[in-house]
């Protein structure tokens, strides 16, 4: 596919969108600044796209920063395997139209063994098909830096982060052992085998991510809308029902609910919700009044106490 | 409380002072407030920042149910959850009681979203409280009401101020404790508004708090303390300032160049201050070349117009050398060039900052070797600058810096962004110190700041005809020819008539 050229694209004709809100644009402004940087300082950056809301926004804000050359890195994509297959359409679909560099990436020891989150657990499951599959990756693309659309609102360890979260070889996340991080001046310096995470979400919230969904006009995932799927139900979750190796225990039968998904991961460890909202006005509407937190539904944050710290500690993202 | 009520009540003796023309019925800002909360440990940092969450409803069910959960055995007598439980979220912080990192909160009312700074109070993680101050608009100063201001309130103030955070509130809190003694919280706000008006602070409000009992935080705590008639935590937040832009000109530290194609070569950058339109002429520093805009490129548009906190795109009429590290600016504002630069810094690390060390610096996208000589250190129990060979972890101290080659600033007052840098040390890579440049040295050491060359400021035309010509042709080394529009150089001719 041949690369945009500049010059003809300068004025762009869709531009009929209102302006951002100032709060926004800031938060727009600071991930774009956080792109360039990390572009700039690193040899080998690559971005972590995990094909949800965030990695949208992730995806949509690497795009505005770069415009008019394009994504100057790589996505990369961990996949477990039990990813939404609608998912892993809507991923093919944004490499073609965007003209993206995409590395896919599966643990090739658990695809050997068949670790799957039923025979092995969320919890071993996860440190295999996600955690271990990431260190391989990078590895194998020696990746000095990436970016991850973790947000500072999600959980209380990643409250902690610094926008530039620095990894040991064998990227550990050591919390006691973070960079000073001063106004935007990012210190980006590493010996060879170290990296650097990245996160130009950090200071936003889900809402934020929402409205710039909204604002921005940026596809997402057709699950996070509602409509009439087939669901089990779970260990209190509802689970997806449509992908054949989903077998049903004693007791369980599936059924058809209008459901959609406030965040996605492996859809056997995501519970979807009830609700009715099937614009994007109605989740955000949904998501002012809502009670709950966001991330309720996955259940590899409630493994154990300071389970997601445990994980980053050791590589996850 | 309205606006305007709010203004009065801030007018009430409680508050301690007042800016001097802060308009009550300005367009509110949309833009969050950063705020850092520091203070002392125990004072109750990581309980204010949890009720004002709770407060706030930014708390979700699962979340309290968690909080419920984890506090089991830890309730205080009023049955109520450990607040701070919500903010510590290291396992480490959890088994000592203690908050060890910066954590960022976010929370809104309907008139304002907020992203707060919950910074640690110990003396030894001074620098995440830097960290933490280092963006923020205001800083939430806690005071244990029954111990009074301590060195480490001192410390933090001060580091405030250094960073150039002009609102204060101080919070006066477990005024429960005191059985709500009025006294106490006048002579403690006094005290206070000594220290700030030793520090230049003129902007501070003094506030009775229970946080642990939500009194003066989010809801009012008149049934508590009729005696107090200023605003709440929350009001003074809402109608706090976000940063004031800056007065400098122009300024576009260059992060990247962007050539996708033959036909495309463009500037990428934040504007750090000032706004930029086509047309205008601008200068490229180290090297004083100068062009003129020709577009301001971003995603959806072509614009007419950047400001301070765009990240843009830069396209020039001209083919200049511009690589990564320089700077775009003003040309009749320009930041300040030269060899060697006064400067304030907190360091950081355990090595604390050592004389004549090579370190690296950092300031916006610029990265350069320079050698650092302290010269003073602040004594934070007298307040006085005294004599100081090295700087010691969490010192504050003044030092000298001298570089290799050019290096551009504004100072910090000016600028925030082109003021400000990082040291780091080329041993660890770690970050060791915060800094602020206060102002430019003529020469360090016999080290000379200005260097010979020949600028010469002639309209663009007449500058490329003069430079065909055969007398400079084999000069080009020795002359530096910065081209400006024809209305410029009359203007600049014209001053030097006078």
């Amino acid at each position: 596919m041949p690369h945009t050229h500049p010059e003809t694209e300068l004025h762009n004709p869709q531009s009929t969108k209102p302006p951002l809100d100032p709060h926004l644009k800031a938060l727009e402004n600071e991930a774009i600044h956080i792109f360039r940087e990390v572009a700039a300082e690193f040899e080998r950056p690559v971005m972590l796209y995990s094909i949800g809301k965030d990695s949208s926004v992730l995806l949509h804000l690497a795009r505005k920063a770069f415009y008019p050359g394009r994504v100057p890195f790589p996505l990369l994509h961990v996949d477990t395997g039990w990813k939404f297959r609608e998912m892993i359409a809507f991923r093919d679909e944004m490499v073609e139209k965007y003209d993206l560099d995409l590395v896919a990436h599966t643990n090739p020891r658990g695809a050997a063994e068949n670790v799957t989150p039923f025979t092995h657990g969320s919890a071993l499951y996860t440190d295999i098909m996600k955690t271990e599959a990431l260190r391989q990756a990078l590895d194998a693309g020696q990746y000095d830096a990436a970016f991850g659309g973790a947000r500072r609102d999600e959980e209380a360890s990643r409250a902690k982060e610094r926008i530039y979260s620095f990894r040991t070889p064998d990227h550990r996340w050591d919390p006691r052992n973070q960079r000073p991080e001063l106004w935007n001046v990012y210190n980006g310096m590493i010996r060879k085998g170290e990296s650097v995470r990245a996160f130009p979400l950090s200071n936003w919230t889900e809402v934020d991510i929402w409205r710039y969904i909204q604002a921005e006009e940026i596809p997402i995932v057709p699950l996070y809308f509602a409509k009439k799927r087939p669901i089990v139900e779970r260990d209190g979750m509802m689970i997806l029902a449509e992908d054949p190796r989903l077998e049903l225990l004693p007791g369980e039968t599936k059924r058809e609910e209008v459901i959609r998904f406030r965040t996605l991961g492996c859809f056997p460890l995501t519970g979807a919700i009830r609700s009715n909202a099937t614009t994007l006005d109605d989740i955000i509407s949904e998501l002012e009044t809502a009670t709950v937190s966001e991330r309720q539904g996955r259940a590899i944050d409630r493994d154990q106490a300071g389970s997601m710290e445990k994980k980053k500690r050791e590589g996850y993202f | 409380m309205t606006a305007p009520a709010l203004a009065n009540a801030a007018l009430d003796e409680t508050a301690v002072a007042l800016p001097s023309q802060e308009p009550a019925r300005v367009a509110r800002d949309s833009r969050p407030l950063r705020l850092i909360t520091c203070g002392s440990v125990d004072d109750g940092k990581s309980t204010l920042i949890g009720r004002l969450l709770w407060d706030t409803k930014a708390v979700k069910e699962d979340q309290a149910a968690s909080l419920q959960r984890d506090s089991k055995g830890k309730q205080n007598d009023l049955g109520l959850p450990d607040f701070a439980l919500l903010l510590d979220g290291l396992q480490a912080e959890r088994e000592q009681g203690i908050t060890i990192d910066v954590a960022y909160r976010y929370f809104s009312t309907d008139k304002r979203s907020f992203i707060v700074a919950d910074t640690p109070g110990h003396e030894q993680y001074t620098r995440n409280m830097a960290t933490g101050a280092s963006t923020a608009d205001l800083a939430v100063l806690l005071v244990d009401a029954r111990v009074g201001l301590l060195e480490q309130t001192r410390r933090h103030a001060t580091i405030a101020t250094l960073m150039g955070i002009k609102q204060f509130v101080l919070a006066v809190n477990k005024i429960d404790l005191t059985n709500y003694d009025r006294s106490r919280f006048e002579q403690i706000s006094h005290e206070f508004k000594e220290l700030a008006l030793s520090l230049g602070v003129r902007q501070v409000t003094a506030i009775p708090v229970s946080a642990l009992k939500g009194e003066n935080v989010v809801y009012d705590g008149r049934a508590s303390m009729p005696w107090y008639e200023g605003p709440t935590l929350i009001e003074v937040l809402e109608l706090a300032t976000t940063r004031s832009a800056q007065t400098v000109g122009f300024r576009l530290p260059v992060q990247r160049v962007s050539r996708p194609g033959e036909s495309f070569r463009g500037y990428q950058g934040t504007v750090a201050g000032g706004s930029v339109k086509p047309g205008d002429s601008v200068v490229i520093l180290p090297s004083g070349m100068v062009a003129n805009v020709t577009k301001i490129v971003t995603f959806d548009l072509v614009r007419n117009a950047a400001v301070a906190g765009d990240a843009i795109t830069l396209v020039l009429d001209r083919q200049v050398d511009v690589s990564r590290g320089d700077m775009i600016a003003a040309i009749d504002s320009q930041p300040m060039t030269g060899l060697a630069f006064d400067a304030q810094l907190v360091a950081l690390q355990a090595e604390g900052i050592q004389p004549g060390k090579r370190y690296w610096l950092k300031s916006g996208s610029r990265r350069q070797r320079v050698q650092v000589q302290p010269i003073s250190q602040l004594d934070l129990k007298s307040g006085k600058w005294n004599h100081a060979d090295e700087l010691p972890m969490n010192a504050i101290g003044k030092v000298h810096l001298a570089f290799d080659e050019q290096a551009i600033f504004d100072a910090y007052e000016q600028n925030r962004t082109t003021g400000a840098f990082i040291l780091i040390d080329p041993d660890t890579n770690n970050t060791v110190a915060g800094g602020m440049i206060t102002a430019k040295r003529a020469a360090i050491g016999g080290i000379h700041t200005e260097d010979s060359r020949v600028i010469l400021s002639l309209p663009a035309d007449l500058a490329d005809q003069l430079m065909a010509t055969e007398i400079f042709a084999g000069r080009r080394e020795d002359a530096e020819v910065r081209r400006l529009t024809a209305a410029r150089a009359i203007e600049i001719i014209d001053t030097i008539d006078e």
